[in-house]
């Protein structure tokens, strides 16, 4: 048996999967990194984002890049907002207590889940992709927008990273990430600081959502394996820690691609599931994060 | 320029049932240095973090050129020129010292003359601004902390123990730094448990006690009767002074 072919389709999709779950995983990392707030209820960001991107398809005639744009500017905004909502109503309130913060998030996961089936129904929708064009392998073809998304990972990723190391409100969220305290005693203003990342992080999955729909049907429930896997990057490359993140999601992504080719997807998430074992067990803190501030 | 008017009165605070601070409180003119000494345990720490407002105190009056800050979110008070020095530097670790100070700068949005102001009394500094904070050594680490809360460009100061575990020449950087910051017009309050970093710059020292300030007396009473720093902080005369 020729390897080669089977090798590099497993390649790309470990790759597609990684840029999903790194966009989705870096909300997640980016919120408790600076807030400690374990939110339970990204994974319904995610799908958020995926049926907005369903909805604009459906209501913006045309082509179907338009709708895919539209989604893009509109579902993570609206997802954005809704997140600062809840910053605001719920965990402002309740003080970020990491304890109330895990169990307020899990009503808001289900509130979020029974509003979209009493909306939209519990049919999974699906998308067209914004464009056609199959990229000719020596011995496939394979989707061109598969491989945008990695782009597109890529892209966000790199404005991320712009935003908390280049700009004055990635210094502000840093520096509150370090020390809320401290960050307050120079005037910096924690709650919006807060309020912000929490949207922000809601937005990196909303558009993860979007991202993904084209290859998988939009549906109520599918919040769950994204806020899995992402925990497990998170836990894998160091809670809070961005490039540990992208690391681990780049590792668990490509093991997820090679393993469920070669051998079982249930192969892949027991390896998954067995690596976060490990680290959890020889390296507590993550691979890429610091034992304590 | 007016002279600044810093005043704090009444302070009570409390962590759950047990009371931190009793009816504290202290004026304090610009240009002027009050030292706090006290035991551990006396409340100081807590006092600052109660002006600051990262602790809340139960009641009181802040008083800064007339304006009550009293009951202002703690991001207000050093927007309004409280400048603080917390114990143990509180440096952003991983940020560079370039950024630790932006983050002073950007509280009052103070102008780039305020930052070299402050890095000609920490000329070390200079050399290393890329470098992350928390690899300094303890003198540079506590001479940023100095230079980041002067980058507020702050009317009050206060300072929590600046020179714990320093060098003599980091201590006395720090010193000449504070006597300048109070030529220039900055009201200054040092917390210390060093009381030979203390008396050669202070103006009045307040003896603190169980979270309430028991006596206050001038610098010259101080050093003609050092029989009140055993008094009140339980210190020996010969060694300390």
């Amino acid at each position: 048996m020729d390897i080669a072919p089977y090798l590099l389709l497993a390649t790309l999709e470990g790759l597609v999967q990684a840029s999903v779950l790194t966009l989705t995983a870096l909300g997640l990392s980016v919120v408790f990194g600076t807030m400690r707030v374990v939110n339970v209820a990204h994974g319904e960001f995610f799908m958020l984002g995926a049926v907005g991107a369903w909805v604009c398809a459906m209501l913006m005639p045309g082509p179907p890049w338009l709708g895919f744009v539209t989604a893009l500017i509109v579902a993570p905004a609206i997802v954005g907002l809704l997140a600062a909502a809840a910053d605001w109503a719920i965990l402002k309130r309740i003080d970020y207590d990491p304890e109330a913060t895990i169990i307020s998030t899990i009503g808001l996961m289900y509130i979020i889940q029974q509003v979209v089936l009493m909306t939209f129904g519990p049919n999974a929708q699906a998308v067209d992709a914004p464009f056609y064009y199959t990229i000719r392998f020596p011995w496939f073809g394979y989707s061109s927008y598969k491989l945008f998304i990695v782009v597109a990972a890529i892209v966000l990723v790199f404005a991320l990273w712009r935003l908390m190391k280049g700009s004055r409100v990635g210094l502000l969220m840093r520096a509150t990430q370090y020390d809320k305290d401290t960050a307050q005693n120079f005037g910096i203003p924690v709650d919006r600081v807060y309020s912000g990342v929490f949207a922000v992080g809601a937005m990196m999955a909303a558009i993860a959502g979007v991202l993904v729909v084209p290859n998988q049907q939009a549906h109520y429930l599918m919040g769950h394996d994204p806020l899995l896997l992402s925990f497990v990057v998170v836990i894998v490359g160091g809670l809070g820690s961005i490039p540990g993140t992208i690391a681990a999601a780049v590792l668990i992504g490509l093991s997820d691609g090679l393993l469920s080719v070669f051998f079982t997807p249930t192969l892949a998430k027991i390896a998954s599931t067995l690596l976060v074992a490990l680290v959890l067990v020889f390296k507590p803190e993550g691979l890429f994060g610091k034992a304590t501030r | 320029m007016s002279v600044t008017q810093f005043k704090v009165e009444g302070f009570n605070t409390f962590y759950g049932r047990s009371q931190a601070l009793r009816d504290f409180g202290f004026e304090l003119k610009g240009g002027e240095v009050l030292c706090l000494l006290g035991r551990n345990g006396a409340g100081k720490t807590t006092a600052l973090q109660s002006v600051m407002g990262t602790v809340k105190p139960a009641s009181g009056q802040l008083m800064l050129n007339g304006e009550n800050l009293f009951g202002l979110p703690a991001k207000e008070i050093p927007r309004r020129g409280i400048g603080y020095v917390p114990q143990g530097r509180r440096l952003f670790a991983e940020l560079t010292v370039a950024e630790n100070l932006e983050i002073g700068l950007q509280t009052r949005k103070a102008g780039r003359e305020v930052l070299d102001y402050a890095l000609d009394l920490f000329p070390v500094l200079k050399e290393r601004m890329d470098q992350r904070s928390g690899t300094l050594s303890g003198g540079e680490q506590s001479m940023l902390s100095m230079a980041r809360a002067m980058c507020v460009d702050p009317l009050v100061m206060m300072l929590d123990e600046p020179t714990e575990g320093l060098m003599p020449s980091a201590i006395a950087s720090i010193r000449e730094a504070l006597v300048k910051l109070r030529a220039s017009g900055v009201a200054i309050l040092l917390v210390e448990q060093r009381v030979d970093a203390v008396l050669p710059i202070a103006d009045r020292v307040a003896f603190m006690d169980h979270g309430r300030i028991k006596a206050e007396f001038g610098i010259d009473e101080v050093r003609n009767d050092l029989s009140l720093l055993h008094q009140y902080v339980g210190v020996s005369d010969k060694a300390k002074a």
